[in-house]
């Protein structure tokens, strides 16, 4: 899903403010012509030709005409400008009824996600076409935001306050969210996707336990059950699984291996590491890490640790 | 203009810079060497600044972080932004050629306090010190030092406060000398009607640092109250507001880009009428308009958080005022145009940058409203797009006029000519640079891509490798220029006086002036943009 402004948009909220965008554009595209053609053809008609003429020019000091009128005609010209923007965006700001609400939590570098039945996800967003949503936001540690390009709308996410946004999901489609208020090392890694259904699909969805990686299947393999829970959870926003380094320590090779802690001691990655290093990562932090993982002891269910510690297994 | 120290002025030997070893220059009261230490040192900082931004777009030519890791990328952007901001942009004009020239345009021998100048000098290097001490554990803030995230960080925030505050100091004194001077120090019959430009938005510059850098300098002391006794300023956690930090940051930071681009204003005012032939179009408006600029830029902070959360009435209230203060800028714009009309225009070097500015600038203004227009910001804030304007105005807009500057007062400060064909062809390479540099980041920016990132979607790959190209070309107009001022230094003609044939007062001294700049005090009976009369 591509993002030129005024193409592709998700909502016609989104629309409207393209609208706005191509109105500015072409009034400021009037004055960019009319300002810049004037310059640049005064620059070249009153180009000195004759070195010995050149004080041979009109002594013009001002015409009180012309300066009150590019004092007025712009004055009104932005005056205009700002009421329409400000229309667009107080209907972005009303309150919709009825719309479904989805809480999200940003911590360093994650988006939590709760729906009101109870069901949790990181990183991604589901909802059904054509019902109103209201993201309730949130932040656990730092600034963070909340940016979703194809619907035109952002709201920063405030520790100690909460912020709210709506968008009316139009089209079902992926769309990416982007964390825009600058959070640290992980910044650039923090995204997360608004998975947009067809109603129906979603309250199959929703019937099947809701769980983000969409339907599971009733006969996957542990390994690849694994492999779904650590796309859907973030963890590839701070660790590699392919044998680079980024925020937190490589996975590939990771089973098995001699890992060094902070403080000196050593530990061989086995199940029980692994599984402990999920729910209670400041238990055993890797040397020359930051202890900033969150834990997912509430937020993943002991069978999805068990099968992500049988994904990490297979990394080799 | 007469009862000059000097019929026509001259060239002259040395001048203010006869006088050699360190000490000549360390314990100076002369306001020109203090303007030349600054403007030595600015630009440096300008260099290293300019160097970390070579390192960010080298690193962002492919879209997963290949050179250098997240951190380090987070700690280029900082000290980029940081080092162009508060030890480039914001005092290399004032404190530069401000210093420099606002005695010699007003026809008298020095500032008003001249000890206090030299110490506001000496508290900028005390305070850059205290910066490059804050680089043992190098911030990652970004340069707008957002809680709680600067408070809790681990980087030696605390310290670089403490430099800032003495950069601040240094801003504040200076600001203060300047207005003392502008009133106190006028030469016999320079009414406030008759002084150039370049000093009226040089007063509005100084009213501003006056007025707003106290403001940063407290906050960030209560940042290091809450860095080092726990007093809950900004931390949620212990009690504080993370968006009051935004606020008391904007209410300085917003007013003090009018500190970067007055300045400029200032002398693309004075280089346009000189290189036309032609008196300033409107002269009241453009003085006028540096003031109006300076007071209205206090009442538009909030601009920068239309998305922190605010009401949408103080949202609206702020957007409304935002829209006026492109006024007084697009009325300077139609004045120097409206200047050119009818003129014998030559092409010189700082002609080249003054025009440059002017058409950078109104790129940089016409993306203005998409900002300013409520609607619009939610979507464009924070994204390449709001970098892609900054950089219009802000390098577009005020190092053009800066460089203008230096290549308009070179020979008046260093007593020698610069090669002109070596100039156009660094201001050739700049323009072309600047333009595929920046213009490039609107388009990503409309497209989403979010600022300060140190790793980016593939779908942005394209412009960001065209931009850093761009880059490449705008570094090596940036290189030739500075080899121009380097060769010029060493082995340029001898200027004489008035090389421009210009008809302020700083050209009625000789090249490079002495010590006190005049002979005798002139005695000023008319404005100094009397051209076009065959007696000029």
């Amino acid at each position: 899903m591509d993002n030129v402004l005024a193409f592709g948009a998700a909502s016609s909220q989104a629309g409207r403010v393209d609208a706005l965008f191509v109105v500015i554009a072409v009034v400021g595209g009037f004055f960019f012509f009319f300002t810049q053609g004037i310059l640049i053809y005064f620059a070249v008609k009153y180009r000195r030709r004759l070195p010995d003429r050149d004080n041979v020019t009109p002594t013009i000091t001002g015409n009180h005409l012309l300066e009150f009128l590019w004092i007025l005609i712009p004055s009104l010209v932005v005056v205009a400008i700002f009421h329409y923007g400000w229309r667009v965006y107080t209907d972005q700001r009303i309150p919709v009824s009825g719309a479904t609400e989805v809480h999200v939590n940003a911590r360093q570098w994650m988006f939590e996600i709760k729906y009101p039945d109870g069901r949790t996800a990181i990183n991604e967003i589901r909802v059904p076409a054509g019902t109103p949503v209201k993201f309730i936001l949130s932040a656990a540690d730092v600034l963070h935001g909340f940016y979703l390009p194809d619907f035109r709308v952002k709201m920063d996410m405030i520790p100690g306050r909460v912020t709210t946004l709506w968008v009316q999901p139009d089209r079902p489609g992926s769309y990416q969210i982007f964390c825009t208020v600058y959070c640290g090392t992980g910044h650039s890694n923090m995204l997360a996707q608004l998975i947009v259904m067809p109603p129906r699909e979603y309250a199959e969805w929703v019937e099947h336990g809701g769980r983000a990686g969409g339907v599971a299947g009733g006969k996957e393999p542990l390994h690849e059950r694994g492999e779904r829970v650590v796309k859907g959870a973030g963890c590839l926003n701070c660790h590699a699984v392919d044998g680079k380094e980024k925020i937190g320590p490589n996975l590939r090779g990771l089973y098995g291996s001699k890992v060094p802690l902070e403080g000196g001691q050593s530990v061989t990655a086995d199940e029980e590491y692994l599984r402990e290093s999920i729910v209670d990562p400041g238990a055993k932090v890797v040397k020359g890490y930051p202890n900033v993982m969150p834990t997912f002891k509430t937020s993943m269910p002991p069978d999805d640790v068990r099968a992500t510690v049988e994904y990490l297994k297979t990394l080799k | 203009m007469e009862g000059v120290g000097r019929p026509e002025a001259e060239g002259n030997d040395r001048g203010y810079l006869a006088e050699r070893g360190w000490r000549s220059w360390a314990f100076t009261l002369d306001h020109k060497r203090i303007g030349a230490m600054y403007l030595w040192t600015t630009t440096a900082f300008f260099l290293i600044g300019g160097v970390f931004a070579l390192l960010l777009r080298l690193e962002l030519l492919s879209p997963q972080t290949r050179y250098f890791s997240n951190h380090t990328y987070n700690v280029f952007f900082t000290l980029h932004g940081a080092m162009m901001i508060f030890l480039f942009i914001i005092p290399a004009i004032p404190s530069g050629l401000g210093n420099f020239f606002i005695p010699l345009h007003l026809g008298a021998r020095d500032v008003a306090f001249p000890r206090l100048n030299l110490a506001s000098y000496w508290v900028f290097v005390a305070g850059f010190l205290v910066i490059i001490g804050s680089l043992v554990a190098p911030m990652d803030t970004g340069w707008t030092f957002y809680t709680p995230y600067s408070a809790k960080s681990a980087a030696a925030v605390t310290t670089l406060s403490l430099g800032l505050f003495l950069i601040g100091l240094s801003s504040i004194l200076t600001g203060l000398n300047f207005i003392v001077t502008i009133h106190k120090m006028r030469a016999p019959g320079m009414t406030w009607h008759r002084m150039p430009l370049f000093l009226w938005s040089m007063y509005a510059t100084s009213i501003i640092q006056v007025i707003a850098t106290p403001v940063v300098g407290v906050t960030f002391l209560l940042l290091a109250a809450e860095r080092l006794l726990g007093v809950g300023f900004y931390d949620p956690s212990k009690g504080g507001d993370p968006v009051l930090f935004q606020h008391f940051f904007w209410f300085y930071s917003h007013p003090v880009v009018y500190v970067m681009i007055l300045p400029a204003m200032g002398i693309v005012s004075e280089v346009i009428p000189v290189f036309s032939r032609k008196p300033i179009f409107g002269y009241n408006a453009i003085a006028y308009s540096s003031i109006a600029i300076a007071f209205l830029g206090f009442l538009v902070w909030a601009h920068h958080m239309f998305t922190s959360g605010m009401s949408p009435l103080a949202n609206a209230i702020f957007s409304f005022l935002t829209f006026f203060v492109a006024i007084p800028t697009a009325v300077k714009v139609f004045n120097w145009i409206a200047t050119l009309y009818k003129g014998s225009i030559t092409f010189e070097s700082p002609m080249l940058y003054a025009l440059t500015f002017i058409f950078l600038f109104i790129v940089g203004g016409l993306t203005g409203p998409f900002l300013g227009a409520l609607a619009t910001n939610v979507q464009l804030h924070d994204t390449y797009f709001v970098v892609a304007h900054f950089h219009y105005t802000m390098m577009g807009g005020t190092v053009m006029g800066f460089f203008a500057g230096l290549h308009y007062w070179f020979p008046k400060m260093t007593g020698k000519m610069l090669n002109e064909k070596v100039a156009r062809v660094a201001w050739a390479l700049l323009f072309v640079g600047f333009n595929v540099t920046f213009f490039t980041m609107f388009i990503v920016g409309t497209r989403g891509m979010p600022r300060r990132y140190a790793e980016y979607l593939p779908r942005f790959h394209t412009e960001n490798v065209i931009s850093t190209i761009g880059s490449a070309v705008l570094a090596v107009g940036i290189l030739v220029m500075c080899w121009n001022f380097l060769q010029g230094l060493r082995k340029g003609a001898p200027a004489p006086g008035n090389p421009w044939r210009a008809l302020s007062l700083e050209w009625k001294a000789t090249s490079p002036p002495e010590t006190e700049n005049f002979h005798e005090i002139p005695v000023v009976t008319d404005w100094p943009y009397g051209y076009g009369t065959p007696k000029a």
